[in-house]
């Protein structure tokens, strides 16, 4: 069984990570809902570990394949605590618009 | 037929759908796109041999993170479809700095795959492999995790109830 790679250089494979990784900043730039900017953060996460998933198959190195099940678990962490406070926060003011959660603005 | 053919479809399909998550105006739509991009870049992991990941993540991401999405979704903004958007200036501020982000990442990791031998390896993935090593080398991290995942349960179960007081 053949991997992609022998007949895509990893460049593309770079290439595309920093395309889905520049489109979640843009997203977390753009958007104002909260729970989308979540997304775009996700987004990122995944992008990273498309990266790694394609360096630890060309070196032929399990550790960032490890490295991707960890990223992926602290990243279901993040958002079942993430969205657990933009519930709380949604009870309280009514709103996940980020541009009304500014009580901390000085 | 093309061999690298797939990593092209697949690639335009993540990129097209990842945009659509940004900027289609229903967070509905966005979430599903988000669906249908995680689903792609799960066909990633295929092409490049990672089927233990290519498992974890469809069943974290697709099965249980984005589910938690959509009904977080459903629960926070059923009455409101459209969101107000940020002004028009903002978004082309947000553009081009998202551009500048790609081109210095595009930059600076050219050449990255002069920095090792390709390696003939194909059997990087599989779980057998994947299994020794977390049971292994990584077995504290990975016992780590699932007090961090427990923490993260208790502190999400706390969030979510209504105050005791």
């Amino acid at each position: 069984m053949n991997s992609i790679l022998q007949y895509i250089p990893l460049n593309y494979y770079v290439a595309l990570a920093a395309i889905l990784f520049a489109i979640g900043v843009m997203g977390v730039l753009f958007r104002r809902n909260a729970i989308i900017i979540f997304m775009c953060i996700e987004l990122m996460l995944n992008a990273v570990n498309m990266l790694l998933t394609a360096f630890s198959t060309f070196h032929g190195d399990e550790s960032g394949q490890v490295m991707v099940f960890f990223i992926m678990a602290v990243a279901a962490a993040e958002v079942a605590v993430g969205l657990a406070i933009l519930v709380m926060i949604y009870n309280n003011i009514r709103t996940v618009d980020i541009d009304e959660l500014n009580k901390l603005k000085g | 037929m093309n061999p690298s053919l797939p990593f092209f479809v697949l690639a335009t399909l993540s990129v097209f759908s990842a945009l659509m998550v940004v900027l289609s105006r229903k967070p509905v739509h966005s979430v599903l796109y988000l669906i249908f991009c995680f689903f792609t870049i799960g066909g990633h992991y295929l092409l490049l041999n990672a089927q233990f990941l290519f498992a974890v993540h469809i069943i974290v991401y697709a099965g249980a993170i984005m589910v938690l999405f959509l009904f977080t979704l459903m629960f926070i903004n059923m009455n409101k479809e459209l969101e107000p958007h940020k002004t028009n200036l903002l978004k082309v501020a947000a553009t081009v700095a998202a551009g500048c982000l790609l081109l210095v990442m595009v930059g600076v990791t050219k050449g990255a795959e002069k920095l090792a031998a390709h390696s003939t390896r194909s059997d990087v993935g599989t779980v057998a492999n994947l299994g020794k090593a977390l049971y292994g080398q990584y077995l504290l991290p990975f016992e780590l995790i699932s007090i961090l995942l427990l923490a993260a349960m208790v502190g999400a179960v706390l969030l979510g109830k209504k105050s005791v007081e």
